[in-house]
């Protein structure tokens, strides 16, 4: 007999393809099979029909396609007979899903079943319309199965009752319809029909808010008293699961009394009774015990409040905690997590078994159970959970150590009591799990370390011992560089010792070979070894003795494929080599970092922070505090100064009015510098962000980017005067290095106050004005300037004289003069000090008419102009 | 609500699936691989229970059958470890000393059976000599 012929038995197809032993030969069996039965479709073959579907469905569980065998389904439900329509019906359901446009096609036979004398017809129609209706089927069909829930086949109404599970859920409009059959469903015996209809209830609460406000108030006390007979029945030997009677249905009707209890303090108030009697009377040595028990925790954590009943849960989810099955211990914590909102106090009482279940073996218990740990936290309890989630670090899997590492630094951040403790947590955490640490945290970190003043030597001593035994973790690395740079003299100094510190000796160089090591280390990436060049710089001005060594391993940089390292190396060695007057002025201390500031930036998420390519020149920090200066926009007027006396010619004063002062000279020169980063820390660890608000706030017009703040040195074309780098100048360096060769002139200190640039006031070819400027903080009207006159000629100027004029506006007061004689080529400077009071500060800048008198050779010269350049915001 | 019900042996050989929800044949295939790999490799110390996408799997290991159900978020985990027990309990007896074999021969009374027990995602009888019993299976048929 010919094995592939669609005489074969199902039975055969079988064996003869579990008797293939490669793919290929199974997939050339199955093609001749559904050749052979692709071949009987077409001659529309009547005997073997079932048996092709039969074979269509097993060749469909293999996993190859079956399209073509749809139809026969059809034509199977379609025929008259019990045997046929039942495997039509089956391979309807395995074939076909709801999507399918053919399943339409299918909804008249249906429905003539459901209408069907044969109750067993009917049962196969409701079957696979449960399964597997679509949303039109169920809307056709839906009077039809809400017809069959009154039938009088118990196994009928159970049917009926789930598919109108699947038509409710499909088309929710039509929940009202079933709303009264439902209702003498929950009145059943028969426990078949019971569960069925108890689950329509409850997905019929869950759709349709009317529903449940009927079953509230007709149902719940009869569903209370099924329960307690439920619970209170003798033993059923066919519906008894580890000596209870049907465990399924009492979960089910627990699960009905939640839906119905939850909000409602009356129908919460029935209940109570019941449900202590099912928390207390069932046996919980058998999972089927378990399940009821956890069903009805869920069920009294979601009513209305109880304070016994809830005492009674929580007890229950303790015993659970202690239970040696996994299932049951994960069963719990996911119940606590619910219960830590309703009732704090008492998962407290369970933290040591919590605890113990982060150390589990099991992965989902481990991460349950530290969600919960998380939620716990509390003042009085962070320090021993956090001491024991770190002592746990060290032993955890390398999966679980980024979970754990992000809670406990979050831990450590929300609760810590003293900056002390934080800063040992922390330590701790970076030495063990460094690299999970994301960068926010050890930012945060470092604000901390820098608010914490008189723990810096205790910290730089820590991280120095630290970072001895272990260099693995880049954040550990990164922000022991940081401080080493930072307090580098208070580690070799042994300053500020606590009295729980050991003793320690470090030298200047051992100091240097750690940054060095850093910067060596092979693994180190892009910010460690920028972060370790800027340490280094802070150190030979900090140990001027170990300058040479570190200039030697600052230049082997030099040459480096990396822009950033390379522009590093070649700035700090210049800064090293040739501009040691400013050096230290450049790395001084950095000031406090303001913590609400940085607080908040993090919390609006900063911007990725590894790009350290984007080329931001070195920012060093100053010794000059940040400016938390008073914006520009606040005016205090100040005006008891006497204008200066050129006040002549009030056609100077209404030329003056009005002027637009054009925007400085200065911002070409800005451009080429490159974006600042406000805060100082982020430049220091040079990362690319640029936060636009902040404390930092001069001149933003100057520089044309509206971001930076920082006001930049005075541009190319005017740098031969003094005033080359400015105050707050963060890329001194840069220009320095840029200008080599003008000749490093010290630059003029600021006074307190946000900086401005320099300008030339007036130059002309034998003189030239620079103006400084300066600001009290609090006077943002006032600007001190600080006049500075240079002789450009070869002659000597005598009886020097300057005047200026301003308009209505401003005030102005001039101060005497240096001296009146201006000696030539520029050996020799008068500087004098105006005071210049603005009126209208922040809605018209500073305007001002010059006239300089003085002798030549016996000769008078007068000279006359005017100044627009001054920086937009004085 | 059930989503779906996966019976697979050791090497991924699905040999009962039934869905209660529509996907495509390619979903269905990742699905079923994608179940048998997170299940196979499990500790037999670990929970029965784990997440799968955004619901969750609860399975059991039945000589070299994993029975796996695919649940809601929200559903009772140890309600539904009985009810795979009692569908084992069921082809147990219906069978007579079950094993993979009759599953495969028999695959087309396993769904009958299944329909008997679960229909539209949920529990629909829980009594076993209902589910054996019922007239659907008692006709035989030739195939």
């Amino acid at each position: 007999m010919n094995p592939f012929s669609s005489g074969t038995r199902l039975r055969d197809m079988i064996r003869a393809i579990r008797a293939c032993k490669t793919a290929a030969e199974e997939r050339a069996v199955v093609r001749k099979e559904c050749a052979a039965i692709r071949a009987a479709i077409n001659e529309n073959d009547q005997d073997y029909r079932h048996r092709n579907l039969a074979k269509l469905m097993f060749i469909h569980m293999l996993g190859y396609p079956t399209h073509f065998g749809q139809m026969e389904c059809l034509k199977l439900i379609a025929s008259p007979g019990f045997p046929e329509k039942r495997i039509g019906y089956l391979g309807l359901m395995l074939l076909l899903d709801e999507r399918q446009e053919v399943l339409m096609l299918v909804t008249n036979s249906v429905k003539q079943d459901l209408n069907h004398t044969n109750q067993y017809i009917v049962g196969l129609a409701l079957c696979a319309l449960g399964n597997i209706c679509s949303a039109e089927m169920a809307r056709d069909l839906a009077p039809e199965v809400e017809r069959l829930l009154q039938f009088r086949d118990p196994n009928i109404r159970k049917k009926a009752a789930l598919c109108s599970i699947r038509i409710i859920k499909k088309v929710p409009d039509l929940a009202e319809n079933f709303i009264n059959p439902v209702a003498a469903l929950l009145k059943e015996k028969h426990h078949g029909v019971l569960i069925t209809g108890v689950q329509l209830c409850t997905d019929l609460c869950k759709v349709s808010p009317e529903a449940l406000e009927y079953f509230r108030k007709k149902c719940t006390d009869g569903l209370v008293r099924t329960l307690r007979d439920l619970v209170n029945s003798p033993y059923a030997p066919e519906y008894d699961i580890a000596g209870i009677t049907d465990p399924f249905l009492h979960i089910r009707l627990l699960k009905l009394l939640r839906v119905l209890g939850r909000g409602d303090a009356d129908a919460s108030d029935s209940m109570n009774d019941i449900l202590a009697q099912v928390a207390t009377k069932t046996e919980s040595n058998k999972n089927a015990g378990n399940a009821i028990l956890y069903e009805c925790v869920e069920t009294i954590m979601s009513i209305e409040d109880n304070g016994g009943l809830r005492v009674l849960a929580i007890n229950i989810l303790g015993r659970f905690l202690s239970n040696r099955d996994n299932n049951i211990r994960y069963v719990a914590l996911n119940m606590l997590m619910r219960a830590i909102t309703v009732d704090a106090q008492a998962v407290q009482r369970h933290r040591a078994t919590i605890l113990e279940c982060v150390k589990d073996s099991d992965a989902s218990i481990r991460k349950r159970a530290l969600e919960l740990v998380y939620l716990l936290v509390n003042e009085s309890n962070v320090k021993p959970l956090t001491k024991e989630l770190v002592d746990y670090l060290e032993v955890s899997d390398q999966d679980f150590k980024g979970d754990l590492t992000a809670k406990v630094c979050s831990i450590i951040e929300k609760f810590s009591p003293e900056k002390s403790w934080y800063i040992d947590q922390m330590l701790k955490v970076l030495t063990e799990a460094g690299n999970f640490v994301k960068d926010e945290v050890w930012h945060a970190l470092v604000v901390v370390i820098s608010n914490a003043s008189d723990l810096h030597g205790y910290t730089v001593r820590a991280l120095f011992r630290a970072l001895q035994t272990t260099a693995e973790q880049e954040s550990l690395v990164r922000v022991a560089v940081w401080c080493i740079g930072e307090y580098g003299d208070l580690l070799v100094s042994n300053a500020g010792m606590l009295n729980v510190e050991d003793p320690i000796t470090v030298t200047e160089s051992d100091a240097v070979d750690i940054v060095e090591s850093a910067i060596k280390r092979h693994a180190s990436d892009l910010t460690t070894k920028s972060m370790a060049l800027i340490a280094l710089l802070k150190l030979s001005s900090r140990f001027p003795s170990c300058s040479r060594r570190i200039k030697d391993i600052v230049v082997q940089h030099k040459g480096s494929l990396v822009l950033e390292l390379q522009q590093r190396s070649l700035e700090f060695n210049s800064i090293i080599e040739k501009h040691q007057n400013i050096r230290s002025a450049l790395v001084e201390r950095m000031p406090v970092l303001d913590e609400a500031t940085f607080g908040g930036r993090r919390a609006s998420s900063l911007p990725n922070t590894v790009s350290t390519s984007s080329g931001t020149a070195v920012k060093l920090p100053n010794g000059v505090a940040k400016p938390s200066a008073a914006p520009l926009v606040d005016l205090l007027d100040l005006s008891d100064d006497v204008p200066a006396p050129s006040s002549s010619g009030g056609d100077f004063l209404q030329d003056l009015l009005g002027v637009n002062l054009p925007p400085a000279t200065q911002s070409e020169g800005t451009n080429q510098t490159p974006k600042a980063g406000t805060d100082v820390l982020l430049d220091l660890l040079s990362i690319g962000s640029t936060p636009a608000q902040d404390n930092n706030l001069s001149t933003p017009d100057i520089l044309s980017s509206g971001q930076d703040n920082k006001p930049i040195i005075a541009s190319l074309d005017v740098l031969a005067a003094p005033s080359l780098t400015h105050t707050t100048s963060s890329t001194a360096s840069n220009m320095m290095d840029l200008l080599d060769g003008l000749g490093p002139a010290p630059p003029k200190p600021a006074e307190n106050g946000p900086a401005y640039p320099s300008i030339v006031a007036f130059e002309s070819s034998s003189l030239r004005l620079t103006f400084n400027f300066s600001k009290q903080p609090g006077n943002p009207q006032t600007t001190m300037i600080s006049g500075s006159f240079t002789n450009l000629s070869s002659n000597l100027f005598t009886d020097f004289v300057f005047q200026a004029a301003v308009p209505k506006f401003l005030q102005l007061h001039l101060d005497p003069a240096s001296g009146n004689s201006l000696p030539a080529s520029g050996n020799g400077t008068i500087t004098q000090s105006l005071k210049v009071t603005n009126s209208q500060h922040g809605k018209k800048p500073l305007v001002m008419r010059l006239r300089i008198a003085y002798k030549v050779d016996g000769k008078d010269v007068l000279e006359e102009g005017q100044i627009n350049n001054f920086p937009r915001d004085l | 609500m059930i989503r779906f019900i996966l019976l697979q042996n050791r090497q991924g050989k699905t040999r009962l699936a039934k869905y209660y929800v529509p996907l495509e044949d390619s979903e269905k295939h990742k699905v079923e691989y994608e179940v048998h790999r997170l299940v196979v490799n499990r500790d037999p110390k670990f929970t029965n229970f784990v997440e799968f996408r955004t619901h969750k799997v609860i399975y059991r290991r039945y000589a070299g059958l994993f029975f796996s159900l695919c649940v809601d978020i929200t559903d009772n985990e140890l309600a539904y470890l009985e009810c795979i027990h009692l569908f084992v309990e069921i082809l147990d007896h219906f069978f007579s000393n079950v094993c993979e074999l009759d599953l495969v021969f028999n695959f087309h009374k396993v769904y009958l059976i299944l329909d008997e027990f679960i229909l539209a995602g949920e529990l629909q009888e829980t009594s076993k000599r209902v589910c054996i019993f019922s007239y659907a299976l008692t006709i035989p048929y030739i195939l």
